[in-house]
């Protein structure tokens, strides 16, 4: 049980990430992988200040602005360089590795005898209710503000970017400062889990963030899914269908390991599940045809 | 008012594909004015159309907008004076976003875009108003996606759209090359009605000849990078359509 209960807490943590894929590849239509390296350091930030005895909410800003320059960064050098935005995501994020690893000073830092953001919530006796109030709050709150931002004029103006790139320029937006300002959106969101999950798991680790944006794009499939499915057209439902999306992918890859697969091989199931999710409605499609 | 001084525009210049694509053409519209614009296919019509509004820049010469000299400026910038009608329904509307998102935006052309929520019920019973003149009976489905739409009915609302905010320059690229009769001749009828109405200078391009000779206050035909023909209000009311076959001899 407490197997799941784990599972649906990562898939919580990890949900900011995934809204932030929801943004950089629904949205605006731009396959972003910085995700691996934002993801990393927002949890390098995270441990830094937490041992420098910080308070969990004063990083908050920290790491969401240092995801905020990675993302913009990827997007600078995409527009402004005209580099393939996957080919400027994978730069920004193998750079981010020595950064990151620079930052964090060693490959691991245990957050041990630190107060972290789960470590501040007393509501129930039970420390796992704590934790998972916590999660909720938080992602409660990320979720209001996403939804909001996407209602606002500007927000029309960001989901017209990826949607329709010349109406959006022939309505007096400069779709280029757009793109920037979404993939830091997009990144400090995707830091923010970084930030969640170091504090959950209590250690950074350098290598934590390897594959990451496999799952965030899992998430967002499956979450798009469940979305064309129901002809979910509300925002706010669409992002909550993402962030279920993202815990349901964490409990796949539990019931995967609790039958028995080797951790070792949890990389690969997780690129076979995200194939299968992406292949299923081709292969239903030629099936039909 | 827009003013084009000996305009030049050279694609892949210095390549083996190198295009002239303008050749030291000069045009003046005044304020009020509906230019149609006929010409074969690959004279320029609409490039001469995307260095207007600055989708493209051009090579050499000068664009003056409202006397302002706008030649390097881009194409979110000009927005402040000039809404567009493309030829593909797709590119002037947006797919995934519902029809009150879309008009949205454009009530925004000209001011910037806040983080304030701007839909409202006053601004949709707005724009159900102005979408119900049209008598598609599409008034009631502003919640819906654009995308759900035909392309004449998308054609229709995007020239709607075109007159959400302060417009003086409307440019139509060949709006009815995708629609059958009856949706071309509802979209040309609105747009006829709102440049008279709003008063707006205006630049249509079409190979209808038809509608070239039925609509618009001037006429204007290109060739080769330039204007070829450049017939006046009185002289286009005298206008045969069938001495217009001849033009593409
Ligand atoms: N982006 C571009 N790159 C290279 N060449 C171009 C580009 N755009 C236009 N051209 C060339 O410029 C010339 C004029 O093209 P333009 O599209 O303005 O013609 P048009 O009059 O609009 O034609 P049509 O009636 O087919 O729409 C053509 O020879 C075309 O191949
Ligand atoms: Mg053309």
């Amino acid at each position: 049980m407490d197997f799941y209960i784990t599972a649906i807490m990562l898939g919580l943590c990890l949900s900011s990430m995934s809204l932030g894929i929801f943004i950089s590849m629904k949205i605006f239509n731009i396959p972003d992988i910085t995700t691996d390296g934002s993801y990393t350091l927002g949890a390098v930030v995270t441990a830094i200040l937490l041992t420098a005895h910080w308070h969990a909410a004063a990083i908050i800003p920290v790491v969401m602005a240092c995801g905020a320059v990675a993302g913009s960064l990827t997007a600078l050098i995409h527009t402004r360089l005209k580099i393939d935005a996957l080919l400027a995501g994978i730069l920004v994020m193998t750079g981010l590795y020595s950064i990151n690893l620079i930052v964090l000073g060693r490959s691991n830092v245990p957050l041990i005898n630190v107060s972290t953001l789960f470590s501040k919530i007393h509501f129930f006796s039970n420390q796992g209710y704590n934790d998972a109030l916590a999660a909720l709050l938080f992602i409660g709150i990320i979720l209001c503000i996403v939804t909001f931002i996407l209602k606002t004029d500007f927000g029309i103006a960001m989901r017209a970017t990826g949607d329709s790139p010349s109406m959006t320029r022939s309505l007096g937006v400069n779709t280029n400062t757009m793109k920037i300002i979404g993939l830091a959106i997009a990144n400090s969101l995707t830091a923010l889990s970084g930030y969640l999950v170091a504090q959950y798991q209590n250690f950074t680790d350098i290598n934590m963030g390897i594959g990451i944006v496999i799952t965030g794009l899992g998430s967002v499939l499956i979450g798009d899914a469940l979305i064309s499915w129901w002809k979910i057209r509300s925002i706010l439902w669409q992002l909550v269908v993402v962030l279920c999306g993202s815990i349901i992918f964490q409990m796949v890859l539990a019931v995967t390991l609790s039958v028995g697969v080797d951790p070792n091989l949890l990389k690969l199931v997780t690129a076979i599940f995200v194939l299968l999710i992406v292949s299923i409605p081709r292969l239903k499609l030629n099936l039909r045809q | 008012m827009i003013e084009l001084k000996n305009i030049h525009k050279v694609f892949n210049k210095g390549e083996a594909n190198e295009v002239v694509a303008l050749h030291n053409l000069s045009l003046t519209i005044q304020k009020g004015e509906f230019a149609v614009v006929i010409g074969s296919n690959g004279s320029g019509k609409t490039t001469l159309l995307n260095i207007i509004s600055g989708a493209e820049l051009c090579s050499a010469g000068s664009v003056t907008i409202n006397h302002t000299n706008v030649t390097r400026y881009r194409e979110y910038h000009r927005s402040k004076w000039i809404a567009r009608v493309f030829q593909n329904p797709l590119s002037g509307t947006a797919p995934n976003l519902s029809i009150l998102d879309n008009f949205r935006l454009a009530a925004l052309r000209t001011t910037s875009k806040k983080l304030t929520i701007g839909i409202n019920d006053a601004f949709k019973k707005q724009v159900q108003e102005k979408i119900a003149a049209l008598g598609m009976g599409l008034e009631n489905k502003v919640e819906q996606p654009m995308g759900t739409l035909s392309g004449g009915q998308r054609q229709a609302l995007t020239l709607l759209m075109s007159v959400m905010d302060n417009t003086d320059i409307l440019l139509l690229d060949e709006p009815t090359a995708a629609l059958d009769p009856k949706s071309s001749n509802v979209v040309m009828q609105t747009a006829d009605t709102l440049i008279k109405q709003y008063n707006l200078t205006a630049l249509l391009i079409t190979h209808n000849l038809k509608d070239a000779n039925q609509y618009g206050t001037r006429l204007i035909q290109m060739a080769e990078g330039n204007i070829l023909r450049d017939i006046n209000s009185a002289e286009k009311t005298k206008l045969q359509l069938q001495n217009m076959f001849g033009w593409f001899a």
